[in-house]
C-alpha cells in the first residue's frame, strides 16, 4: 500500500496483485506442509518413489512436489504409496471414499471389496493400537454398509 | 458479456441473512481419459473445452446457460466475474485455454480448465446448504449422463490436487461477523474452525483478509464421509454455534457498549452519505458497520437490500461497468463515493 496525496491507495483484489503482495494462498491445504511430513515418514523409500514415473503421463513424485498437482488419474496408482500417506494426513485419517458414485454404466464398483480391504485395515490398526485410526475406519465401514449399492439406485 | 451492474442475488429475507450473506456448494470433476489440466497439451485442453461446451450448453443442465471464453474476455470482465464469485482469481489470471458456463440466473457457474477440468458451483443467498447441495447434485448427474468422470472406488472422484479427492465437494458460507470482530472474539472462531478442519478465508479468498468483516468458512475434509455427512456437520453442528456466538456478541455490544456502537454505526453512515473519495477497503468497513446497525435496529430508514448490493457495486470492475469506461484508482475512489452517496441518501 502506498500513500499518494495523503490518501491511502486502495488494495487491489485481483490475483496477480495479490501474489505480488505475497498474500495469495491456494484453495486447498498447503501441499508443502503435508509433503514435509510425508518426506519424513517415507525417508527410506524416498529416492525410489521419487523417481518412479507414471506410465500414462510421465509424471513423478518429484514433479508433484514442485507443482502440488498430479499429472493424470493414473498417477493415483503409480504414486499410491506416498499419496496414501499424504491424503490420510490431509483428510484426518480417512483412507477410502464413502460418498457419491457415478451412476453411469461402465463404472463398476465392488463395494464388498472395499469393505473387505477396510476390515483388514481395521485389524491392522487395532493390533497396532492406533485407536483413533481404527475409529475412523470403523465409521467408513459403517457408512459403506448402509449405502445402497449403485446397481439398486435410480 | 451479459452480467448487469446490480447483481442477481442479495435477499435480505433469506434464512439467517443477518449473519450469513450467501452459501455455496462446489464439486471438482475431471473427464476420464485426459491428463489433468496442468499436464494437458493445448490440443487436449481445447478438446476438453469443446466437450464441456457441448455438454453444458446443449440443454438439460440449467435455464439460459451462456458461455464466456476467458482468453477473449477483457480484463475488466474477468474481474467482474471474480467480484461476482462466479470464477476464482486463479481462473481469471491463468493463461490457459479456459472458460466458464453460467446459468441465466447466475446461481450456477461451471469453470472449465481451472485446476480441474470442471469446477461446478451453486450459489444462493443466506444459509440454504441443502438447497445448493441438491441443485449441484442434479447438475452433476446431468453432466455425468454425457461425460465419463475420472473415478476410483477407493479414492472417489479423482482431482488434480490429491487433497480434494473423495467427494470432491466443498460447502462454504460467507459469514458477516462484525460483532465478533469488534469484541476480539474472532480469533477464537478461527482456532475452533482450524480444529474442526474448516478453512477460514476473506471475502475474495486469502488476500482480502476480513474485508468488511466477512469470513468464508468451508470444509477441508472431502474423503471418508458422504456429502450429506459433510453438509450436515456444517449446517447442523458448526454454523448454528457460530451464528449464535455472533448474535450473542451483538447483544453484548448493545447491553454494554451502546453509545460506542451507536457512535460507530452512525459515524459510518455519516461518512458514506457525505464522502467524496472512498477506497474499496474503507467502503466495505463502513458498509459492514451500517449493516450491523440496521440489523440491531440502531439505524433506522436504511434499506438493507441496497446496503447488501453496495458491497458488490463498489468493487472496481463493477464501478467500471457502471461508469462505462476504464478508470485509474483516483477516479475509482471518486466514482465509488458518488454511487455510495447517492444510494445512501435515497434512504
Ligand atoms: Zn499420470
Ligand atoms: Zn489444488
Amino acid at each position: 500500500m502506498t500513500v499518494k496525496n495523503g490518501i491511502k491507495k486502495e488494495v487491489h483484489l485481483c490475483h496477480e496483485h495479490a501474489i505480488d503482495a505475497g498474500i495469495d494462498l491456494p484453495e486447498h491445504q498447503p501441499i508443502s506442509k503435508l509433503l514435509a511430513q510425508v518426506t519424513v515418514s517415507h525417508a527410506k523409500s524416498r529416492s525410489r518413489s521419487e523417481q518412479r514415473r507414471c506410465p500414462e503421463c510421465g509424471f513423478s513424485f518429484a514433479e508433484f512436489r514442485k507443482s502440488g498437482t498430479l499429472g493424470c488419474p493414473e498417477c493415483f496408482n503409480t504414486l499410491e504409496k506416498p499419496l496414501t500417506t499424504l491424503i490420510e494426513r490431509a483428510q484426518n485419517g480417512a483412507t477410502h471414499h464413502t460418498g457419491k458414485t457415478p451412476k453411469r454404466a461402465g463404472v463398476s464398483l465392488d463395494r464388498q471389496l472395499i469393505i473387505q480391504k477396510l476390515v483388514k485395515d481395521l485389524d491392522c490398526a487395532v493390533s497396532a493400537e492406533q485407536y483413533e485410526r481404527a475409529a475412523t475406519i470403523r465409521d467408513q465401514i459403517h457408512t459403506l454398509e448402509i449405502i445402497t449399492p449403485p446397481d439398486d439406485r435410480n | 458479456m451479459e452480467l448487469n451492474y446490480h447483481g442477481p442475488w442479495t435477499e435480505s429475507d433469506a434464512p439467517h441473512s443477518d449473519v450469513i450473506m450467501s452459501c455455496r456448494a462446489r464439486v471438482a470433476r475431471n473427464i476420464a481419459g485426459f491428463p489433468f489440466v496442468n499436464k494437458a497439451s493445448e490440443r487436449q485442453l481445447q478438446e476438453i473445452l469443446n466437450i464441456s461446451r457441448q455438454v453444458l450448453l446443449g440443454g438439460g443442465i440449467s435455464e439460459g446457460m451462456f458461455w464466456i471464453d476467458l482468453p477473449q474476455a477483457t480484463a475488466r470482465d474477468r474481474h467482474l466475474l471474480v467480484e461476482r464469485h462466479l470464477i476464482s482469481k486463479h481462473h481469471a489470471a491463468s493463461n490457459l485455454r479456459r472458460g466458464v458456463a453460467i446459468s441465466g440466473d447466475e446461481a450456477l457457474s461451471i469453470m472449465v480448465n481451472e485446476e480441474d477440468h470442471l469446477r461446478m458451483q451453486i450459489l444462493a443467498p443466506g444459509l440454504r446448504l441443502s438447497h445448493v447441495h441438491r441443485l449441484i447434485d442434479e447438475v452433476d448427474d446431468a453432466v455425468e449422463k454425457s461425460v465419463d468422470y475420472a473415478f476410483s472406488p477407493r479414492w472417489g472422484y479423482l482431482t488434480a490436487c490429491p487433497t480434494n479427492v473423495g467427494t470432491g465437494i466443498r460447502f462454504s458460507v460467507m459469514m458477516h461477523l462484525p460483532a465478533l470482530k469488534i469484541t476480539n472474539e474472532i480469533d477464537r472462531v478461527r482456532r475452533a474452525a482450524k480444529d474442526l478442519h474448516l478453512a477460514v478465508r476473506g471475502y475474495y479468498g486469502e488476500g482480502s483478509e476480513s474485508a468488511g468483516d466477512f469470513y468464508q468458512i468451508s470444509n477441508q475434509i472431502t474423503l471418508g464421509r458422504t456429502e450429506d455427512e459433510l453438509r450436515m456437520e456444517l449446517e447442523e453442528a458448526i454454523l448454528p454455534r457460530i451464528i449464535d456466538y455472533e448474535l450473542k456478541a451483538r447483544k453484548i455490544l448493545i447491553e454494554r457498549s451502546c453509545s460506542l456502537l451507536d457512535d460507530r454505526t452512525h459515524r459510518a453512515l455519516g461518512i458514506l452519505r457525505s464522502a467524496r473519495l472512498l477506497g474499496t477497503e474503507e467502503a466495505m468497513k463502513l458498509l459492514s458497520r451500517v449493516r450491523l446497525g440496521v440489523h440491531l435496529e440502531r439505524l433506522k430508514n436504511v434499506d438493507l437490500e441496497k446496503v447488501n448490493r453496495l458491497f458488490l457495486q463498489i468493487q472496481p470492475a463493477h464501478l467500471k461497468l457502471h461508469i462505462g469506461r476504464e478508470m485509474d484508482s483516483d477516479e475509482l475512489r471518486a466514482a465509488r463515493a458518488d454511487i455510495v452517496r447517492q444510494t445512501m441518501n435515497q434512504g
